[in-house]
């Protein structure tokens, strides 16, 4: 496979870049020699989606809703249990090994954890030159010069090259793990929470930083994450999941100005909104719990906990409706 | 609200670790006060010592490690700062009680939900099964469990995450304390159950007019709860105001460039950028001389190279800013 | 594009050190693990030079000389053949730290590979590993290494073979559920994601962060092995007489711990030395090799 020893020629605006069909992703719980009946766990359940080249698409929802499922699978660290994955022309789903380590350069992934990320026991110049190494990026001393200036790029000085994980903060450690992602000059970048475990005034910093880097080499990304206010300031399109399937899909600001899926309404209300002289104001509140991912409602999904739930709801599930513009599951989408 | 006759009120606490690497003084001469049902808010970064403040409070701070020491600690005109380990145990989780961030954590695996939020009655009050287990099932009720009688005996993980805080809010509400304090109490949780437990904190301060301490990072969370709110930094309180006054007219540039820095969900995006707050916060072992905050802040003047008090700026408020001292008195500007 | 954003202040420079240089220097602040190393360094010097540190022959049996009290000719007395007991302790070093460090290293070599081949791949290589180490671990290591040394004859060799069959399983139980606990680690799946190959992830990533625990595991194994030798030979299996081992001259002193206690005492004493010397060893090592111990 070399479709991607090259530069790719840029894309046209609205190229998509990765697009997964029906995807699904099960997970078989107990059931061992003792365990009982198995059960399945429908961590991502049959996901459309298509990202556009050098877009942000934010993908929110509550936990265990399959966030962190979804990226892993698109990029393939987690096998699918059925369903496509396409990166440009290639069908992601069934390449080989080896196929499959030669683009990992160009599709990457930061966690959310900067505490966990990066190995305890390595350098820094040893862990930014390790993916350079692994695709046989050039001399050592083309590595040496490589780790530098992704050091650099991220705004850490180069004298940290080696120094060990634990003598950096929460932010410099992102920092690393930012780097260490774009090692390889990717264009599709999962950021798995990566901006979560980060103070307020931290966090600006580094999302200021990715939207840089963004620019800078044109990058994809695909934006994890619960905290609907970063989605709001960081992201071109969201996408609203719940228990394994998206229920709505728009750009940041038709989503956020219209939200048409009763479940995006009531997770935008629930933000804390940071300004006392409204919290007065009336505001509608979910009820009761989230259903099992084990153990699914009939119909849709959402209907046990939707004040506009009627009969159909609870009888047939609603399908996300694709097509250019915004897309929503849901029978009584609210009016805009 | 109170003010005349505040049910805590803390002045000159400061508390200190030795360890291998010298004394690091976690809480430098903290003083605030919380009137009788108030909610006040203590703010701040990752590690800028709310939970410590909290601690130091109940006499829990690691032993022999840790070294409190207060002017006085007055809760309802007795000095806790006087009271040995016996009057201590006394006063916690009876007229003061707890709420930690991680419900999971702090509730023991293996022993029934009831037998432990009724824990504190059988210590302070010596009641028997049948009277905790009752008084249990009322508090679950004031909680909002749905089905208080029969979650009475399951086991803390057959709890959601939301119903394992509630029952933590129980335990910590079982013996009418006079203060509670609510270290994170929602942190851990995903924003829809945040709602509902902020919710549920604000009716029980109507209802039964409980005095609460609410520990957050999420100025948020402090904007729709509290009704003082003290904002620390690096150990020290750096403002204190109502809260109408802190979000429209802060005082200090940490909390303006704070407030700057949150990303906002009701609001379309600005710009490319976000505003940030350059740096990031000093090292407790290796403080900058005078104020804590200047190598960070763009109002940093020769002055504050010599660390400023917390200065009175009329009614309720105070900063420890040089920009605020009496003689260098300004008027504050409004917020954009 | 403008330079991101960089942080106003970041911290004084990061010293520069090589990790070697590093270790070592934590190593040497640690005043317990310098007397460990000290007194095995000492030790081993003694057990090498023992035919030129005692004037003593170890073998000379005289029978005028049996069970003496500690003097200033035998500075631990004399055992029931009238052999000066110091001496016999420095012989008995080379057998007994041969017997506690090779053996050692062979389990944990074994054991490290094949727990890490077994908690990174999963599968089938897991469950062939895991089922022999169940074997080994079911089976009463007492009879096993008995078996091995019966067939195979009682010398040395065959004493290390049998203590490394017997040491390997638990090593690697050890080693694979830290490695299972590794492989969820982002930092793994980091390196996953970047394409790196499977033998430099086992071999780079997840080995480094097993060390600690396996010098921990080392300084339990040689006082372990140390043991075992002398079961092996207080049952006749082991070390033969006149060789000695520190265990042999404890099983045998035994018998005269009455009338002469520093015949089965001293050896005893050594063996505990050794013991300790190399735990103080293994608590440096491992605190010297932790990066974030070394500010
Ligand atoms: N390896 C696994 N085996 C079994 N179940 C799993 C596994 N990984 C995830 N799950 C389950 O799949 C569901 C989705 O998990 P996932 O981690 O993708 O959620 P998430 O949206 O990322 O949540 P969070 O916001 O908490 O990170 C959860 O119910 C989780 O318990
Ligand atoms: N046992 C300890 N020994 C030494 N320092 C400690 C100890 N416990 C806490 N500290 C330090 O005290 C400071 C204040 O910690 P604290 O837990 O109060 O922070 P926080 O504001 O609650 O932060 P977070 O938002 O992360 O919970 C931190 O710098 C922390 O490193
Ligand atoms: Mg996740
Ligand atoms: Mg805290």
């Amino acid at each position: 496979m070399t479709h991607t020893a090259k530069a790719p020629p840029a894309p046209a605006q609205d190229e998509i870049l990765i697009s997964t069909r029906d995807l699904t992703k099960h997970y078989r719980i107990g059931g061992g020699l003792f365990g009982g009946p198995a059960r399945v766990v429908r961590a991502v359940d049959g996901v459309t989606l298509d990202i556009r080249a050098r877009e942000t698409f934010a993908l929110v929802g509550e936990s265990g809703c399959g966030k962190t499922t979804l990226g892993r699978v698109m990029l393939r660290l987690q096998e699918p249990t059925s369903g496509t994955i396409r990166y440009r022309d290639t069908d992601l789903t069934d390449l080989g090994e080896g196929a499959l380590r030669a683009l990992r350069k160009n599709l990457q992934i930061v966690f959310q954890d900067p505490f966990a990320s990066l190995n305890p026991r390595m350098r820094i110049e040893q862990i930014l030159a390790e993916p350079l190494r692994s695709h046989g990026y050039g001399t050592p001393a083309e590595i040496r010069e490589r780790c530098t200036e992704l050091l650099e790029m991220v705004g850490l000085r180069r004298q940290y090259l080696r120094s060990y994980p634990h003598q950096f903060s929460g932010g410099q450690r992102q920092r690393i793990g930012i780097a260490r992602a774009l090692a390889n000059k990717p264009d599709f970048v999962v950021c798995d929470e990566s901006v979560s475990a980060l103070d307020v005034s931290i966090q600006a910093q580094v999302l200021n930083l990715l939207g840089d880097l963004q620019d800078q080499l044109q990058l994809t990304y695909f934006f994890i994450t619960h905290d609907l206010s970063v989605v709001r300031q960081f992201a071109d399109r969201v996408g609203v999941m719940f228990l394994g399937r998206l229920v709505e899909v728009g750009t940041t600001e038709e989503l956020f100005a219209h939200p048409q899926h009763p479940y995006t309404m009531l997770l935008m209300s629930a933000v804390p909104r940071p300004d006392p002289r409204r919290r007065g104001e009336p505001r509608p509140m979910m009820q009761g719990e989230i259903p099992s991912p084990m153990n699914l409602p009939k119909g849709c999904r959402f209907h046990t906990r939707c004040p506009f739930a009627r009969d159909i709801c609870r009888a047939e599930e609603p399908m996300l409706q694709t097509g250019g513009g915004p897309a929503v599951a849901c029978h009584f989408p609210l009016e805009g | 609200m109170g003010r005349a006759d505040p049910i805590l009120s803390v002045r000159g606490l400061s508390t200190a670790f030795s360890g291998d690497r010298g004394n690091v003084t976690v809480l430098d001469d903290v003083s605030f006060e919380v009137g009788r049902g108030q909610i006040v808010g203590l703010v701040g970064e990752s590690g800028s010592g709310k939970s410590m403040t909290a601690l130091s409070l109940m006499g829990l701070v690691p032993q022999p490690q840790g070294r409190v020491s207060a002017r006085e600690i007055l809760l309802d005109g007795v000095d806790l700062a006087r009271l040995d380990g016996a009057g201590m145990r006394r006063i916690r989780g009876g007229e003061m009680a707890m709420v930690f961030q991680e419900p999971m954590t702090s509730l023991n695996p293996v022993r029934k939900v009831w037998e432990q939020v009724g824990e504190p009655l059988a210590i302070h009050q010596g009641l028997g099964r049948r009277e905790i287990r009752a008084r249990v099932l009322e508090m679950f009720e004031l909680v909002g469990i749905p089905e208080p009688k029969s979650r009475l005996d399951a086991y803390p993980h057959q709890l959601s995450g939301g119903l394992r805080q509630r029952a933590m809010i129980a335990m910590g509400l079982i013996c009418e304390p006079k203060l509670l304090i609510a270290d994170e109490p929602t942190t851990a949780l995903d924003v829809t159950t945040q709602a509902q437990i902020l919710q549920l904190m604000r009716d029980l301060r109507d209802r039964v007019g409980t005095s609460i301490i609410m520990i957050t990072h999420d100025l948020g969370v402090i904007a729709e709860m509290c009704d003082v709110v003290n904002v620390m930094y690096a150990g020290q309180i750096v403002e204190q105001a109502d809260v109408f006054d802190l979000f429209e007219r802060p005082a200090h540039p940490y909390t303006r460039g704070l407030l700057a820095s949150i990303p906002r969900a009701n609001e379309p995006r600005a710009g490319r950028r976000m505003p940030s707050i350059p740096g990031m916060v000093p090292n407790l072992a290796k403080l900058p001389p005078g104020c804590r905050f200047a190598p960070r802040c763009g109002d940093a003047m020769p002055l504050c190279t010599r660390a400023p008090e917390l200065a009175a700026l009329g009614a309720g408020r105070s900063a420890r800013c040089w920009l605020h001292a009496p003689d260098a008195a300004q008027p504050l500007e409004e917020m954009p | 594009m403008a330079a991101p954003a960089t942080p106003a202040t970041e911290p004084e420079t990061l010293e520069d050190a090589s990790f070697l240089r590093d270790t070592l220097r934590a190593f040497r602040k640690n005043r317990m693990a310098m007397v460990g190393l000290a007194f095995v360094v000492l030790l081993v010097l003694g057990a090498i030079f023992a035919p030129w540190v005692s004037p003593h022959d170890p073998y000379r049996v005289a029978l005028d000389e049996q069970l003496l009290p500690m003097s200033h000719t035998y500075w631990l007395g004399t055992d029931n053949f009238g052999r000066d007991v110091l001496t016999r302790i420095l012989y008995g070093a080379r057998i007994s730290l041969m017997v506690g460090i090779v053996p050692s290293l062979v389990s944990l070599t074994i054991g490290t590979v094949l727990g890490i081949l077994s908690g990174y791949l999963g599968g089938k290589t897991d469950f062939v590993v895991m089922r022999l180490a169940d074997m080994m671990i079911a089976f009463p290591s007492l009879l096993l290494a008995m078996v091995v040394m019966y067939t195979l004859g009682a010398n040395l060799l065959n004493i290390f073979l049998a203590l490394a069959l017997v040491g390997w399983a638990s090593v690697a139980r050890v080693v694979r559920s830290q490695t299972l606990a590794l492989r969820e680690k982002e930092f793994i799946e980091a390196a996953r994601a970047n394409g790196t190959a499977r033998a430099t992830i086992m071999f780079a990533h997840i080995f480094p962060n097993v060390v600690p625990t396996l010098i921990v595991l080392f300084s339990l194994s040689i006082p372990e092995a140390i043991m075992w030798e002398s079961s092996l030979s207080f049952l006749g299996v082991g070390v033969q007489p006149p060789e000695a081992s520190w265990g042999l001259l404890v099983a045998k002193g035994k018998e005269y711990i009455f009338q002469a206690p520093s015949v089965a005492i001293a050896p005893g004493i050594a063996i505990l030395l050794t013991v300790m010397a190399f735990n103080f060893i293994g608590d440096g090592l491992r605190d010297a090799l932790d990066p974030s111990m070394k500010d």
